[in-house]
């Protein structure tokens, strides 16, 4: 079944089936019913990442040291998760400015450069040859593996074929032309190659079905599950270090770990994945389902590596072309189909590579390289020939051809020493030398042209002498002695062990050299010379992109005179008369103007409209030079594109300011409410204290009038009557007094009025001094009076006589509510950390634990109000309250059955010890 | 980019967190020779763990915001 005939006829059909799935897709989009708008799709077209590098080359890897193969798919996944943040920005740029490659976008972002797409072009070129030979070698090397069935001999030197005969050119040469077929078959405006993704995400289900078959025939229809393959491998002793390889035959961590940054930046810039992930996105909606689509792919993928290597080094002898296990161990049990389909399998990786990189870098050597240079020629005349797009569509077939043909050469002379990976990283490695000028260039607007070239040339030149060159000499193109001693003996200058740096495998060691050099350049020129106009209105708007979405991209920024009918036939000549009549139509739809054409108004809108259109087909730089030659332009200062950027800023502040100031405004509100809430509670409670106050006094009044009356009204009532009655008089207007005094009293401290005379007060004399006078109070009652004082306590700072109001307003309390002949009442002096507390502590009653925090409220007093009230105002604990918080102190009530005796109250104050310094004051 | 963009710090944790789990460190401890039914402990554990960080960024993709 694997005769020669039928492995090409499937081949061909299976190109052929490629084909048609194209020319489907195709005609699907050309009626407006898109096959490939579809998440799915998508990430599907993005597995084009996995080449016939991931075919074979994993296995390879992973049988030379385990899980070396590992950090190319595990880098990839990491960095997916922030394409949230960079993809995303990244491919709303494009879409802005309808950019077609990464030179185009790297150029655009730094002023439309087409300098910096030309070297962004070359570097791209070069660095993927060594990529595109990996294919041309797999897929030759399946091809004569297949043909010599059932011999199982791996496939001989190509440097001893002539070159007719070498499978690897014919290889080459169909590829070119299958790709010339496919991509380059008519010229879109976007760069939208609809059937082309739609055949390669057939491409990647095909790989990845046959790459599960043959894995899962390796674990199950060879051997008995991983179990039995891991524990063959484990029972072998060359193999047994295999099972924990990191540190040791899987190299170190640090190449590990440069390894995972190296795809991380690969899977971001190398040209295909551009052109899928970017200029073939057909919504931005898609790009998130492929964050974890798309690793799983990856996943799914690399399940089956790790067995099929480990079954094919028990397998085959030591020796063998671990590279070709995926095919070499179905034929080896005469699996006929399934090394048939491995072999298709193989095909659809390296074509699908093959396709999407040729293309991607054909427009890019069109667009930012040929273009740029033949528009500039006076001699040529391009600027007035009439169609231009035949020109277009014979310079990219052209560079589809010498890329391909590039790529041969590459195999040819360099490819024969390195396995499948390692020829793959020198390309990565290449690619990632245009993170510095791309990322730079989407989130620091400081990056610019000269730091962006300067930074590419640096690495640049830093990878080919590290990684090309030892390449080149390891296949004897070069004196190997270049290698192992430097160039004229200079041992400090050896590529591998650049300044000495040695004992890191050749791609970590290229990697730290060449980002070192291309950062370094790149920040180091950026910050030493300013950018010109263009650079700084394309540098805000790459790095802006998600916060003016209303700008019209670089439109405001435009100055110039130009007829709207010779933008029209500047389109035309490069997309066509009919494309071209499209999309003016379009235009002026959109924005309701009338045609005809030369009605048009060609105002910065239209040719902003016409240098995009032209952008998608030529490029950013080529469509600047274009667009200039007909349109009279005056190109803005870069006073004027600062001031105008600074406007947009100045803005972007006053917004910000604006929400401040509603915010405080907001606040403002609130307090206003808050402090309006405490008026209206202060007012009710002056009715209610006015009320309370009046009520107070009218009983003392009422009294006082009835008996008056009676005393009036009967005048013979005997003597010892009328003396009790003007007994009672005199008794509840002394009350009468003693109220208003404390009402005036209180609405002096409440208001603040009053004058306090503050001094050093011993406590300990004053209450010797308040009892002593107080003493006949306590006699009255029969009450016996105590006093426990220190022998010295501090002195406090206070107004001595509302000191001596306070104890005197609570040892009437005491003597008040004590009962008459049983009453005791004690009152103590203490000192504790920084205050002296005087207690006054009594047998009476008590008070209730619910009145204990009101009785110190106005007009509150404690007991039950029905059954009775106690004499007093409900004034004097409330003064006594104000006084002592005057000076710093707490008053409080707590229970007074601290010592065993029965029930009674506690009355507590503070007051602050006096400091040093007040005591020095006082004296 | 929106004012607080929840799913974008979201998976840039989870980079984090996939940095941690395939760098030196973690990746040390499970370099060893021992097996997790059948398969090598550190084998198991790059797919589990890989396997596990996509489980989460579909999580963090699909759910509703």
């Amino acid at each position: 079944m694997l005769e020669t005939w039928v492995v090409i006829v499937t081949s061909f059909a299976y190109l052929g089936l490629l084909f048609a799935i194209a020319y489907y897709a195709d005609a699907r989009a050309d009626a407006g019913r898109s096959l490939i708008a579809s998440p799915y799709i998508y990430s599907l077209s993005l597995a084009v990442y996995a080449t016939a590098w991931t075919f074979y080359g994993s296995v390879g890897r992973a049988a030379e040291n385990g899980v070396g193969f590992l950090p190319i798919y595990i880098g990839p996944t990491l960095m997916i998760a922030l394409w949230w943040v960079v993809m995303r920005k990244i491919v709303r740029i494009s879409k802005q400015n309808r950019i077609t490659s990464l030179a185009d976008f790297i150029a655009s972002r730094y002023g439309k450069s087409a300098l910096l797409g030309g070297v962004v072009t070359v570097i791209a070129v070069i660095g993927i040859l060594p990529y595109i030979s990996v294919q041309l070698k797999a897929v030759s090397a399946s091809f004569t593996t297949v043909l010599q069935y059932p011999e199982l001999l791996s496939a001989p030197r190509h440097g001893d074929v002539p070159l007719v005969r070498d499978t690897a050119f014919w290889v080459a040469l169909i590829l070119a032309a299958f790709t010339i077929l496919f991509g380059t078959r008519h010229l879109d405006a976007a760069e939208h190659h609809e059937g082309m993704v739609a055949a390669i995400a057939f491409e990647s289900v095909v790989k990845l079905v046959a790459f599960l078959a043959v894995g899962a025939w390796v674990s199950w229809g060879l051997y008995n599950g991983f179990g039995d393959i891991f524990a063959r491998a484990a029972a072998d002793p060359a193999l047994r270090p295999m099972l924990a390889p990191l540190g040791g035959a899987g190299g170190d961590y640090s190449s590990w770990i440069w390894l995972t940054i190296l795809s991380m930046l690969a899977i971001m810039f190398l040209p295909r994945q551009f052109q899928v992930t970017v200029v073939e996105n057909k919504d931005e909606k898609h790009l998130s389902k492929a964050i974890w689509l798309f690793p799983l792919y990856m996943l799914a993928i690399n399940v089956f590596v790790l067995p099929i290597a480990f079954g094919g080094l028990l397998h085959f002898p030591r020796g063998a072309d671990a590279d070709a296990y995926v095919l070499t161990l179905p034929m080896s049990q005469k699996q006929e189909l399934l090394a048939l389909v491995v072999f298709i399998g193989g095909l659809s990786a390296a074509t699908g590579m093959v396709i999407v990189e040729t293309i991607a870098l054909s427009t890019m050597v069109c667009n930012d390289l040929v273009m740029p240079v033949l528009l500039r020629l006076p001699g040529l005349r391009l600027n007035e020939r009439r169609d231009l797009t035949r020109l277009l569509l014979a310079i990219r077939r052209g560079a589809i051809v010498l890329v391909l043909l590039l790529g041969y050469l590459y195999f040819r002379l360099a490819g024969e020493a390195y396995a499948l990976v390692a020829i793959g990283l020198i390309s990565f490695a290449a690619v990632a030398q245009f993170a510095p000028a791309a990322l730079g260039g989407i989130f620091w607007k400081g990056g610019t042209r000269r730091g962006a070239l300067a930074g590419l040339c640096a690495g640049f030149a830093v990878w080919f002498y590290t990684l090309l060159l030892p390449a080149f000499a390891r296949s004897e193109w070069l004196p190997i002695g270049f290698l192992q001693h430097g160039p004229w003996g200079i041992e400090l200058l050896k590529p591998q062990a650049l300044f000495g740096v040695a004992g890191l495998d050749p791609t970590t060691h290229a990697m730290v050299w060449s980002m070192l050099a291309n950062v370094g350049a790149f920040v180091a020129v950026s910050l030493t010379w300013a950018p010109g106009a263009a650079e700084h209105r394309q540098a805000s708007l790459f790095v802006d992109v998600f916060k003016r979405p209303a700008l019209p991209a670089g439109a405001s920024l435009w100055r110039g005179t130009a007829a709207a009918p010779e933008l029209y036939d500047l389109l035309s000549r490069f997309v066509g008369a009919p494309a071209a009549e499209e999309a003016f139509e379009d235009y002026a739809r959109l924005r309701g103007l009338e045609l005809p054409i030369a009605r048009l108004p060609a105002d910065a809108d239209l040719v902003h409209f016409v240098e995009t259109q032209l952008a998608g087909v030529i490029g950013a730089a080529s469509a600047r030079i274009m667009v200039a030659s007909v349109v009279k332009e005056e190109a803005p200062s870069l006073q004027e594109v600062r001031a105008m950027l600074d406007e947009a800023s100045q803005i972007i502040v006053y917004s910000h300011r604006l929400e401040q100031k509603s915010q405080e405004l907001e606040r403002a509100t609130r307090e206003l409410r808050a402090a309006n809430e405490r008026l209206t509670e202060i007012d009710r409670m002056k009715d209610e204290f006015v009320s309370t106050v009046s009520h107070e006094l009218r009983t003392p009044l009422t009294s006082i009038r009835a008996f008056s009356e009676i005393l009036h009204d009967h005048p013979g009532l005997p003597e010892p009557e009328r003396a009790r009655f003007l007994g009672i008089i005199t008794k509840e207007t002394e009350r009468l007094t003693r109220l208003i005094n404390q009402i005036l009293d209180l609405s002096r401290l409440e208001s603040g009025r009053v004058e306090w005379r503050e001094s050093l007060v011993d406590l300990r004399e004053v209450i010797r001094d308040t009892l002593a006078a107080n003493s006949q109070l306590f006699k009255e009652r029969d009450a016996r009076l105590e006093a426990k004082l220190p022998e010295r306590v501090p002195k406090v700072r206070a107004d001595l006589d509302r000191i001596v109001q306070v104890i005197v307003n609570l040892l009437s309390n005491a003597a008040k509510f004590v009962e008459p002949g049983r009453g005791r009442v004690e009152v103590t002096l203490v000192t504790e950390d920084g205050f002296v507390r005087v207690d006054v502590r009594d047998n009476g009653p008590g008070v209730a634990p619910r009145d204990r925090r009101v009785i110190f409220d106005k007009f509150r007093q404690g007991g039950d109000p029905l059954t009775g009230k106690p004499q007093g105002s409900g004034l004097g604990l409330h003064i006594s309250r104000h006084i002592v918080e005057h000076f710093g102190g707490r008053i409080w009530v707590s229970s007074g059955a601290s010592d065993g005796a029965d029930g009674g109250a506690c009355f507590s104050f503070t007051l602050p010890v006096a400091s040093g310094r007040a005591l020095e004051r006082a004296a | 980019m929106e004012k607080f963009d929840v799913r974008g710090q979201r998976l840039a944790a989870l980079f984090l967190l996939g940095v941690l789990l395939f760098s030196y460190p973690v990746l040390a401890a499970f370099n060893v020779q021992a097996t997790l039914a059948g398969i090598p402990v550190l084998y198991a554990y790059f797919f589990i763990a890989w396997g596990a960080l996509i489980a989460l960024m579909a999580l963090v993709i699909e759910r509703k915001a």
